[in-house]
């Protein structure tokens, strides 16, 4: 029978194969590109406030444009504490949203739940930070901050963590908006982390009469432990680098004090407020050094979260 | 004193009663912010918004040409980000079994999908706004095409790799070379989840404020010059609601509400439209 | 039935083996395919037949850390050589998968895609390429009022048979089948098999099938194999009615797989 191949044809056909490969290649390479891009542009835009403070960059709460001085202790300990206040109350609240999705909830439901969850996931940061502004944080101080300083405020050693005139703003209010805006990160995580149990494993713990509580707790939450704290590292990494919910709430006040409702600020909130006023190499250095610095922290949460989250899978058998 | 049964079942309905409490908390802040949304923004809605440009204090205006900044930095933003992202993404999933290009990308890509916008932002100010000397639309967008690439990365290998491999030895069965079997069998396959992929990408940047404050800024006046500073949305309402003015925080309100209503349209509008695509196959 | 003297070789393997990392699946394979026959490989599953068929029109390039040794002669050229041209090959040796893979594209289009990558032909012959593909599949009949609609929306039967007909509609000279109705109803299992009888008078067909009846129904040659090694290869009704080897009378007969 004849056949009607195109010889010539053929040959050609392996350099479009060895474009395409290498058109993909360079796409893929270029993402680390960017990355290395990014930390060069940082430190070099660093290295003036570097060259004049060194270390002591870290530790100084001194902020002072005019005479030139800059540290950066107070925005670093206002990323953190604002970031670890959200935690404290994401992570529980994003555990019960999760076990609500994947044990307790009707069928019909877990789907527009699950888009719900997504859809608080899906608002702008700079809509939190509005809403939290003008709504969130006046009631805050109207009613919820008199009550905390008459009842928490008054305790010994954690009094004066609560303790502070009721103005609304504050880092504890920043915290409470960025926990809302992490809440739903945390839990999709924790959901998709949950369901990789398999549906044996907790049959099994159910068929010696555990209630669904002692499943989720002694046989899933070890389980799936790993992309637990994964997930958790995960919405970490939001946290410290989210910048408009916290700009409109915290106060933007370069000084460091004990309580949480005196307002403060923090590495983003600095850099979006101050940067375009910036005068002078040094100021912009100072800044773009906090940019590094919170890029650091960051990508060094992000790396352990994601270390985490491919362990889980490694163990699952997946590839992603 | 209770049984240990009786314990146990008080423990258990104890705590699933806080889950559904944790339900029901999560879903008051969405409903509480949607409803301030068109309690504040509905009222400051009005022709005006969609026709003038953003007025200076006490006078009328409107929000037409942060609206136009926004479309345009949006839509170049995700024409850049949207092609490197899928060929990378294609050669993760069909290139990456061997050598340790794609393991590494892999990771810093997922690395790059939740770092900080407004280093991004830093990021496009020191490689090209301080080059060119002025904000510009060009800086914003290439700024957006930053945090485009990562999320199309992302979506586009996970994409690829649910498609069988069944369906690539049946193209390569036919004699037909990689690059066909990729770009007309697998990636045709996997278009509506990229799609999908990318209009989350689009949802992601429609909102976002801080990596524009560094690049594009802001303006007044209209302008669709990509070389000058470009007016935006999200910088916009930033302004307008740290302003005293009540007039600004009108119109920065109904600017919330526009861009919140796109954004979660844009992402209900791509998950309905991946559902479409599972329940077809 | 046929004298061996009549038949022409298609594909002579000469000690194959092949290799999944370190685990060597196919032991000093030696057979040698006639031309425009069908040649059935048979044997309890991971005995190694689809390896074997795989390497015909070497799928297992596709993954990493496969290879194959020894010599396989496309009408007396070696198509495991390095120099030999992949996508040339599997022009020439069509492949039927398991499953009907039907691609994400029109009926029309799922035909013409083998066609196009070597052959420029005129929308005009393009269509009788189309119609005659489908009409050698059985399957014209059925689908020409809707050529536009996507294929994923046939029937599983009527999935197969696009996806025979996509094979021949490049004109390939061998046309493999890895278990081709294992996926499918009795019905259209047996419009296949009429349609492999049909098939036959202008390609070579090897096809792999875990079903014995299967194998005797349709198969002028049989291969019976077990463990990475051939065990068995004669005429289908000698295979059948007079094993010379033990291992194949006892996997016949049903005492073993």
């Amino acid at each position: 029978m004849p056949t009607f191949l195109h010889y010539a044809r053929l040959k050609l056909q392996n350099w479009p194969d060895i474009l395409f490969r290498v058109i993909t290649r360079i796409s893929a390479f270029s993402v680390l590109l960017l990355l290395a891009a990014i930390i060069v542009s940082l430190v070099i835009g660093s290295l003036p406030a570097i060259n004049a403070f060194g270390f002591n960059f870290l530790s100084s709460a001194e902020w002072n444009p005019v005479t030139e001085e800059f540290g950066a202790l107070v925005p670093i300990v206002g990323t953190l504490v604002t970031a670890g206040i959200a935690l404290l109350i994401a992570v529980p609240v994003s555990f019960g949203i999760a076990l609500f999705l994947t044990e307790l909830s009707p069928r019909w439901l877990r789907r527009p739940l699950g888009i719900a969850v997504e859809l608080l996931a899906g608002i702008p940061s700079i809509i939190y930070g509005m809403w939290g502004l003008f709504i969130f944080a006046p009631l805050f101080g109207d009613y919820i901050e008199p009550w905390v300083n008459d009842h928490i405020g008054t305790l010994p050693m954690i009094g004066a963590f609560f303790s502070g005139p009721p103005m609304g703003i504050g880092v504890l209010t920043a915290g409470i908006i960025l926990a809302i805006m992490v809440i739903p990160f945390i839990a999709s995580v924790m959901r998709d982390v949950f369901e990789v149990v398999p549906a044996l494993l907790k049959e099994s713990a159910y068929g010696l009469g555990a209630t669904t509580w002692e499943v989720m707790w002694n046989v899933v939450l070890p389980y799936t432990k790993i992309g637990v704290v994964g997930g958790i590292m995960l919405g970490l990494g939001r946290a410290l680098g989210e910048t408009m919910a916290v700009t409109f709430v915290i106060g933007n006040a370069h000084s460091l004090s004990k309580s949480l409702l005196m307002p403060g600020n923090s590495i983003s909130s600095a850099l979006a407020n101050e940067f375009n006023e910036a005068v002078g190499e040094l100021y912009t250095s100072a800044l773009i050094e906090l940019g590094l610095i919170l890029f650091f922290i960051t990508f060094v949460v992000l790396t352990l979260a994601r270390f985490m989250l491919y362990k889980l899978a490694k163990r699952e058998g997946k590839v992603t | 004193m209770l049984t240990l049964y009786a314990r146990r079942r008080l423990i258990n309905i104890l705590s699933l009663g806080i889950s559904v409490l944790a339900m029901a908390f999560g879903l008051f802040w969405l409903g509480w912010i949607l409803f301030t949304l068109l309690q504040y923004g509905v009222p400051g809605l009005s022709l005006a918004v969609f026709t003038q440009i953003t007025p200076p204090p006490g006078s009328d205006g409107g929000l037409i040409n942060a609206i136009a900044g926004s479309l345009m930095m949006s839509a170049l933003g995700t024409m850049i980000g949207t092609p490197i992202g899928i060929l990378a993404g294609t050669y993760l999933a069909e290139f990456g079994q061997r050598g340790w290009l794609a393991p590494v990308t892999r990771f810093i890509n997922d690395v790059l999908l939740s770092a900080p916008s407004i280093v991004i932002g830093l990021f496009v100010y020191e490689m090209y706004v301080i080059r060119v000397k002025h904000f510009s639309g060009w800086a914003g967008a290439f700024a957006l095409s930053i945090l485009v690439i990562p999320i199309v990365i992302r979506t586009t290998e996970n994409m690829l790799r649910l498609v069988p491999n069944t369906l690539r030895e049946a193209a390569a069965a036919l004699g037909a070379p990689q690059w066909r079997i990729i770009s007309s069998i697998t990636l045709r396959a996997a278009r509506a989840g990229i799609l999908t992929g990318v209009l989350l990408a689009v949802a992601r940047i429609s909102g976002e404020t801080a990596p524009l404050l560094f690049t594009s800024l802001n303006n007044q006046f209209w302008s669709s010059d990509m070389n000058q500073p470009m007016a935006n949305l999200p910088v916009v309402i930033f302004q307008f609601a740290m302003s005293p003015y009540a007039d600004w925080q009108q119109l920065a309100w109904a600017g919330a509400l526009l861009i919140t209503f796109s954004v979660l349209t844009l992402n209900i509008v791509a998950r309905v439209l991946f559902r479409q695509q599972g329940s077809s196959h | 039935m046929i004298s061996e003297k009549d038949t022409i070789p298609k594909l002579v393997v000469r000690d194959l083996n092949f290799f999944y990392g370190n685990d060597r699946a196919l032991k000093d394979v030696n057979l040698t395919i006639p031309e425009k026959m069908v040649t059935a490989f048979i044997g309890p599953s991971g005995c190694g037949k689809s390896t074997l068929l795989r390497t015909f029109n070497r799928m297992y390039e596709l993954y990493p850390k496969q290879k194959a040794t020894g010599e396989i002669l496309l009408d007396g050229q070696n198509l495991l050589e390095k120099r030999q041209d992949l996508n040339t090959l599997r022009a020439k040796i069509g492949m039927v998968f398991q499953k009907p893979t039907p691609f994400p594209m029109s009926i029309y289009d799922n035909i013409t895609f083998g066609v196009k990558l070597y052959e420029n032909l005129n929308q005009h012959d393009m269509s009788e390429r189309v119609e005659w593909a489908l009409q050698k599949a059985a399957l014209w009949n059925e689908v020409k009022d809707k050529l536009k609609q996507s294929g994923t929306g046939l029937s599983g039967g009527q999935q197969q048979r696009l996806c025979i007909a996509r094979a021949i509609a490049v004109k390939p000279e061998v046309l493999l089948l890895d278990e081709p109705t294992s996926a499918l109803d009795p019905i259209s299992t047996a419009h296949i098999e009429r349609l492999i009888d049909e098939l036959k008078k202008e390609f070579t067909i090897v096809i792999v099938t875990h079903n014995m009846q299967q194998a005797a129904r349709i198969s002028d040659y049989t291969a019976y194999m077990y463990l990475g090694e051939l065990i068995e290869f004669g005429d289908t009704s000698a295979v059948f009615t007079n094993p010379k080897r033990k291992e194949t009378e006892d996997y016949i007969t049903g005492r073993f797989g």
